[in-house]
């Protein structure tokens, strides 16, 4: 519920910090709730942790979801 | 921004528009709670109002950690820093809400107390590492997504034997507080407000699951559809409690399955259950004194607690006679509502927790949504 | 061992501090002058070495034109930041604000207020970005002052500048000029300097190659002036504290207009569009040091939009809007999204949300 930012994991450091990339800029944050990212991963960050990974899978079933709701206004619901 | 951008597209967002004008039904109201302050503050940003057929009516809950602190508290703060020297960390948001005394750690700031933004509680440990001969003490505020990394830094500084630092815990629960808005005594004195749905909150559930919503869903008879941070995930959780109200279902779906799961994060969870544990009372400001909705240190980790440390005693304040954030935060009634919205009270001047932060339900309304209450006849040239 | 006649310990800039004798108006204050001051400014004007400077009426004046005079005070912090520091951008930002009026920058002052103990390295590398950028915008620092407080009294460095210029007869430019139909334009991307200064900043420290778009505008707003029929422009502002939502909302005000903004037709990069969203900040209140927002009559608009991305600070000029009749004075914005919101005043200094 509050602020917080889908970003890529760039690097790992010991014990539990990582250096994540949003758009271009660059954070220094701790993975230590998220044990287990690797780099490439997409966590989401707020107040500078990593507080849980993003799905890939299930980001691109969403967004499928959106294109199909989108489609055909109007059209029953399956 | 990947898994940013996508989910604001503008086309999409007027076919899922188009769709939800039409599966609701004309001859029903709806009206649907998003019980999230981020939530609030992207339907005012992206004026996603506007998009949404009049049958739907969106209401503001009180899940912003910052509208719902009491001033009894940020007085707590501001004393330790004013009165005990000192160092007091605190988030942003905090900094600007008024407390007793006409202060607000701002201007208690000015009158020379040490108070220093940090953007995670793990800077106030660094502050407490670099001012070893000063007390550096964390005012922790925020829901269920912000508790981890203080239970963190608590642990981190046990593990350092850390003798200046503590913490003031004024973390909050959302299901405590969504089931006092559904079934408090006091919501007779305001008339009680056809809530048929939640939006369930984004960041918090990635840490406690979807699972806690069940209860409410089951006992309450009311959907719940958590709902991601962007704007289109707030469309399409929308759409999909049209669509549990009109089938006559009451369930919890979990829109957000990109970063939510069933169970959550256990790893958050278990630093949270290491280090805090239920306070049997918390005052919600506007809210009043709710049962088992908020988070004290545990024994283990005395310590570490600025209540124990600086024997805090909590003295609540109560708010302007006239303000109605309690009403507005219980969805039974509207920024415009309140006599002392936009005049008294303005985001310069908040009076009330509605207004203080920018994701209280009269900030939204104010900074992005007044312009809806007077006719503006706009001809773009 | 011969000493020079006349031989004067020259100032350790390397590992010098600034003290209070330089403030004390004797000889250290004299060489800290000529050393540091003088030897950057280098001006025709200053070398008269008075209390002020005697400056010739420039002929415009003699025109019918008026005088412009604006003032600013910098306290930037941290003093330097990724492109630039409090030096150029005190140059910068009075010559902007001069020439935001539509008038020629002519000559700037300096006041310089500096605590005991700040490194004279620092200062002269203060000293010398301003006098650099007082020479590249062609408008010299005729007159200054210094003085010195006591440790812990000032931030390290505080320059006041105060600019004059002058505007020729029939030029008008005013944030009330705005009209219902004026096309409003930005000259390019914005959030730059804020997001700049803010990566420095302890504990929000974030890696970015955003940098401050700090710059001169004079031959910009020149540019524009010459592009379009007279009269055409009617207000220039530059969106520095407080950004481009602040700015819309002035002018607004002085001029009793509505405002109607698109906001997928504002010009960002992505890496300040980034930062903004991890912080939490709204790129719209965020300062800009470089750019500036214009009120232009429709006919004109398309004449002027050229000339400025003719211009090297103007290539990603572009029309974000127009001004609309509305007697409460809303800025309303078309958000990308597609519905519509207000872009209110800045409430208070834009502190980063956790939530």
């Amino acid at each position: 519920m509050c602020l917080a930012l889908p970003a890529r994991i760039v690097a790992l450091e010991e014990p539990d910090n990582a250096t994540v990339d949003l758009g271009g800029v660059r954070k220094a944050i701790s993975v230590a709730l998220t044990p287990g990212v690797a780099v490439g991963d997409y966590v989401i960050v707020h107040v500078g942790h990593a507080i849980g990974v993003v799905d890939a899978d299930e980001a691109a079933r969403t967004l499928a979801l959106f294109a199909e709701m989108a489609a055909t206004p109007g059209a029953v619901s399956a | 921004m990947k898994y940013v951008d996508e989910f604001r597209d503008g086309a999409l967002a007027r076919g899922i528009a188009a769709r939800i004008a039409a599966e609701v039904r004309p001859d029903r109201r709806y009206s649907f709670m998003e019980f999230c302050g981020g939530h609030t503050h992207a339907i005012s940003r992206y004026g996603i109002a506007e998009l949404l057929p009049t049958e739907v009516r969106m209401i503001h809950g009180p899940g912003c950690p910052v509208c719902v602190l009491p001033i009894g508290r940020i007085d707590q703060a501001i004393g330790i820093a004013l009165d005990q020297g000192a160092i007091v960390c605190t988030y942003g948001d905090t900094m600007r809400v008024p407390a007793s005394d006409s202060l607000s750690l701002m201007k208690a700031k000015a009158r020379g107390a040490d108070i220093r933004m940090v953007y995670s509680a793990a800077d106030a440990l660094k502050i407490a590492r670099e001012n070893p001969a000063r007390e550096v003490v964390f005012f922790a505020i925020g829901f269920e997504t912000t508790t981890p990394p203080t239970a963190l830094v608590i642990q981190q500084a046990a593990k350092e034997d850390l003798k200046n630092f503590s913490v003031l815990c004024c973390h909050v629960l959302t299901p405590s507080a969504i089931t006092h808005i559904l079934e408090s005594a006091e919501v007779r004195q305001y008339g009680t407000v056809p809530i048929d749905g939640f939006v369930g909150p984004a960041h918090v559930s990635i840490v406690i699951g979807s699972g806690p919503y069940e209860h409410f869903a089951e006992e309450y008879r009311k959907p719940v559809v958590i709902a991601g941070f962007e704007p289109l995930d707030v469309m399409q959780a929308i759409l999909m409690l049209v669509r549990q109200v009109n089938e006559g279902r009451a369930e919890v779906e979990n829109q957000f399955a990109r970063a939510v799961t069933r169970e959550g994060n256990l790893a958050a969870q278990r630093a949270v259950s290491d280090v805090f544990e239920l306070r049997e009372r918390f005052e919600w400001r506007g809210l009043g004194e709710v049962p088992y909705s908020a988070l004290k240190i545990r024994a283990a980790y005395a310590a570490f607690d600025a209540e124990r440390r600086f024997e805090l005693h909590y003295k609540a304040v109560p708010d302007h006679k006239q303000c109605e954030c309690g009403a507005i935060l219980r969805g039974v009634k509207k920024p415009t509502d309140c006599k002392l919205f936009g005049t008294v009270c303005t985001p310069e001047n908040p009076m009330g927790s509605c207004m203080v932060s920018s994701e209280g339900a009269c900030a939204a309304h104010y900074s992005y949504g007044r312009f809806r209450d007077v006719k503006v006849t706009v001809e773009a040239v | 061992m011969t000493i020079k006649k006349d031989y004067v310990r020259p100032l350790d800039i390397k590992h010098g501090r600034v003290d209070m004798n330089h403030g004390a108006g004797g000889r250290a204050s004299m060489q800290l002058i000529e050393e540091v001051f003088a030897r950057a400014f280098d001006n025709e004007f200053l070398k008269q070495g008075n209390d002020g400077a005697c400056l010739p009426v420039p002929s415009e004046f003699l025109e019918g034109g008026r005088m412009v005079m604006s003032c600013d005070g910098h306290i930037v912090s941290p003093l330097f930041f990724p492109g630039g520091d409090i030096g150029c951008l005190a140059v910068h930002g009075t010559v902007n604000d001069v020439a935001m009026m539509g008038a020629r920058p002519l000559y700037l002052s300096a006041s310089f207020i500096l605590e005991e103990g700040f490194p004279l390295a620092d200062l002269k590398r203060v000293v010398d970005s301003m006098a650099a950028a007082s020479r590249e915008a062609g408008v010299p620092v005729v007159t200054g002052d210094t003085k010195v407080v006591e440790q812990g009294k000032g931030d390290g460095c505080f320059i006041a500048t105060t600019g004059v210029g002058v505007v020729p007869r029939g030029v008008a430019v005013g944030g009330a000029n705005a009209k219902p139909g004026d096309m409003l334009i930005v000259s390019g991307t914005i959030g730059e300097h804020g997001v700049a200064v803010l990566s420095q900043r302890e504990s929000l420290e974030f890696e970015t190659q955003i940098v401050s778009d700090t710059a001169a505008l004079h031959t910009l707003v020149a540019a524009m002036l010459r592009a379009a029929p007279p009269g055409a422009v009617h207000v220039l502002r530059d969106p520095t504290r407080g950004g481009l939502g602040t700015t819309l909302n002035e002018i607004a005000r002085q001029s009793n207009v509505g405002m109607l903004i698109e906001e997928a037709a504002i010009p960002m990069l992505p890496q300040v569009e980034a930062a903004c969203e991890l912080l939490g900040l709204d790129p719209l209140y965020i300062a800009n040091e470089g750019k500036l927002v214009a009120a232009v009559a429709p006919e004109a608009a398309d004449s002027v939009l050229a000339a400025m991305r003719a211009h090297p600070l103007g290539v990603s000029a572009a029309r974000i809007g127009a001004v609309v009749a509305d007697e409460h004075r809303f800025v309303q914005m078309q958000t990308r999204f597609g519905g519509k919101r207000i872009v209110d005043w800045l409430s208070g200094e834009p502190l980063p949300r956790i939530c």
